[in-house]
């Protein structure tokens, strides 16, 4: 019998029941959970007279609604701050533990959860939000799920599922300087289009992926949704258990060696097979920017703007020539000279410390351009928040005209005050430059910390491995 | 949930690629701490020449005439012809939530994303993968014929076109068996207690640090 995959050992081990067609009753250990899916959830357990099954492996946080600024004063708009409120509300009822708006360690739910130690290797970690897959790159098995699934684990602890098929991106080599988990994540959505991971679960493997820390594993992992990955993995190595270790929330003593033990089988076996492999040089990688509506619209710094004459099909072709619209680009304008309004460092792509720590580097004793009317930089939890400013990079940042910001999702996705008005151009860390995303009519160029702090002070984007 | 067994119903086309959750239900209705009422906000952004918020009185605002939605032909449709990758993005539940609520019933598309495919089960709206040549074979027949409408059978696991052709999808057993009749989920998996309970007993013995 062939090896077994880093995906069916996760699996296998937490299969409740089975049924004659493949549907699994599989278990879930960590259920996160953050304002904007969850209250029609927490409605439908109020009207069935249901409780959460377990609800200590439940665990909320407010992430989308809430301000970067002036927290202390609560939230201005009534709709955001009736859905945050909803939150405290729904958790006070329900027995569940919530980081709240102004506690320390509140944040996106994708950076809190491994901050925290809650996202622990081998676990199936859920949540309502596509960008779950992040968790993987614990070793973990993490998706997002809708509300009435969302639902359905706070009353069951379970999830009915199907197994997806597995697929393996490789790797192999050094990365170049300057070039980040983020370039890889967007060479790899180039590569494979946005539904280039549909139906399948997503392992990162190949000498290049081990020389990610886990903060590059999270970015990779967590826009593997974005090529249509329902999940995406990292085996297990000494990294992930020096991450874990000491974490509030992770096992200590006996249990943590107990722990360690089975983590460290997580990994893929030699002789496993996949049912689909793709494979990349580290070498050929170089920094990315997408130039349209999707995140699969990506070319390299050095290179041009397509023309949708030299699309696939037609129907590429039609799509090309919709986001050249909406995007205000012409097609064969060297991205170098495409100039942007305003930038954006955060999101659960890109908010943690280390990319803090790269996007300062470039910043440092340098301004921000005139013609950028905002750069912002918003952290992905308090605790970061915290050590970035004992590292001082908050003075970087401010020193250079930027604006340092409470965390939250933010601009990623503009359901707090933090928006592009229509037609402006924007530089963001985030994982998505769908139409209206970051507001309105608003203009989104996905690019790593480094590349859109370049772009801050350059007043355009520029090879952040020449600047 | 409504049970989901035979439909005879307008169609209406969605002629492009990756649609994603944030163009189905823009973020700002979002903010809505209900399940309903999502309907006149679907497709926001395209279907209204202003920018909507939400607790507006959509009735009032001036509509794009160039979506196909907003077509007088298109009135009281109950099946959407996709494209590609339909549904991609957010796992937003509010995305079926808003087409059920504007009145689709069914979609049809070469692929759909994966979340949303699984939350449409979830809410009495079936997805229907066909193939490339047959959704651009629908396409066509829908784009040329006005009051095009397709029948679609769950039980048989079949849509019947206009001219009596028939073509066959494929559905998992279990959506299937939960669809038509209407059934909640939560209660079948209940019904597994002690499953569950024999597996967490299990596990806590092999992997105590996950129940602290
Ligand atoms: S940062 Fe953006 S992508 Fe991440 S959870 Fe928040 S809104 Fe979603």
């Amino acid at each position: 019998m062939a090896g077994l995959t880093l995906y069916d050992k996760l699996w296998q081990a937490h299969v409740v029941d089975e049924a004659k067609d493949g549907a699994t009753l599989l278990y879930i250990d960590r259920h996160l959970v953050h304002e904007v899916t969850s209250p029609q959830a927490f409605e439908g357990l109020r009207l069935a007279g249901r409780k959460p099954w377990r609800a200590k492996s439940a665990i909320a946080v407010p992430d989308h609604n809430v301000p970067t600024t002036q927290r202390a004063a609560g939230i201005a708009d009534p709709v955001s701050r009736l859905q945050v409120e909803t939150l405290d509300r729904n958790c006070a009822d329900f027995g569940i533990e919530e980081f709240k708006m102004n506690d320390v360690r509140q944040g996106i739910v994708h950076v809190i959860g491994p901050e925290e130690g809650l996202t622990l290797p081998g676990m199936t970690v859920v949540c309502g939000d596509s960008h779950t897959s992040t968790h993987g790159a614990f070793g973990a098995l993490a998706f997002g799920i809708g509300t009435s699934e969302v639902e359905h684990v706070l009353a069951t602890q379970c999830l009915v599922a199907k197994k997806s098929k597995a697929m393996r991106i490789t790797v192999e080599g050094v990365l170049g300087q300057g070039v980040t988990a983020k370039d890889v994540a967007l060479a790899v959505i180039g590569r494979i289009g946005t539904a280039g991971g549909t139906g399948y679960a997503v392992e990162f493997a190949g000498s290049a992926i081990r020389g990610l820390s886990l903060e590059g594993r999270m970015t990779l992992c967590n826009m593997a949704i974005e090529a249509g990955a329902r999940a995406g993995m990292v085996a297990v190595d000494d990294k992930t258990l020096d991450y874990v270790k000491g974490r509030p929330y992770a096992p200590q003593g006996a249990q943590w060696e107990q722990a360690a033990a089975w983590w460290r089988t997580l990994h893929t076996d030699p002789d496993a097979r996949f049912d689909a492999e793709v494979s990349l040089r580290a070498e050929d990688i170089v920094p990315q920017v997408t130039w349209g509506t999707s995140p699969e619209m990506v070319v390299t710094v050095d290179s041009r703007v397509p023309d949708p004459a030299g699309a696939p099909n037609a129907v590429k072709r039609q799509d090309w020539e919709r986001a050249l619209q909406y995007m205000g680009l012409a097609a064969g304008t060297p991205i170098q000279e495409i100039a942007v309004d305003k930038v954006f460092i955060g999101s659960c792509t890109n908010s943690r410390i280390e990319d803090l720590r790269a996007a300062a580097a470039v910043v440092k004793g340098r301004r921000k351009a005139d013609g950028v009317k905002l750069a912002m930089v918003v952290p992905g939890s308090g605790l970061i928040k915290r050590q970035a400013e004992q590292e001082g990079l908050d003075r970087v940042f401010v020193d250079a005209g930027f604006e340092w910001r409470e965390p939250g999702c933010s601009m990623c996705l503009a359901m707090n005050a933090d928006r592009l008005e229509p037609g402006e151009r924007c530089a963001s860390t985030s994982n998505r430059n769908f139409e209206g995303r970051q507001g309105a009519g608003g203009r989104t160029h996905l690019v790593s910390p480094a590349m859109a702090a370049a772009a801050a002070i350059a007043g355009h984007f520029v090879d952040v491995r020449h600047f | 949930m409504t049970p989901f067994t035979r439909l005879l119903g307008l169609v209406a086309p969605m002629d492009r690629a990756n649609v994603d959750t944030d163009a189905i239900i823009p973020k700002q209705f979002l903010k809505s701490i209900k399940r309903s009422g999502f309907g006149p906000n679907l497709f926001d952004e395209w279907r209204y020449l202003d920018v909507g918020e939400p607790g507006q009185d959509c009735s009032a605002r001036p509509l794009n005439p160039d979506f196909v939605l907003n077509q007088p032909r298109y009135r009281g449709v109950q099946i959407l012809l996709a494209r590609d990758n339909f549904g991609c993005g957010s796992s937003r539940e509010h995305a079926p939530w808003a087409l059920q609520d504007y009145g689709f019933r069914a979609v049809i598309a070469p692929s759909f994303a994966d979340i949303f495919y699984n939350n449409c089960f979830k809410n009495g709206l079936l997805p229907i993968v066909l193939s490339a040549e047959t959704v651009d074979r629908l396409f066509a027949e829908t784009f040329a014929t006005p009051g095009y409408r397709l029948d679609i059978d769950l039980v048989q696991q079949t849509v019947t076109l206009p001219d009596g052709s028939t073509i066959g999808f494929a559905v998992d057993e279990f959506r299937k068996y939960c669809l038509l009749n209407g059934l909640d989920d939560i209660g079948l998996t209940l019904q597994k207690v002690d499953k569950i309970r024999a597996y967490e007993a299990r596990r806590r013995a092999e992997a105590p640090w996950l129940f602290v």
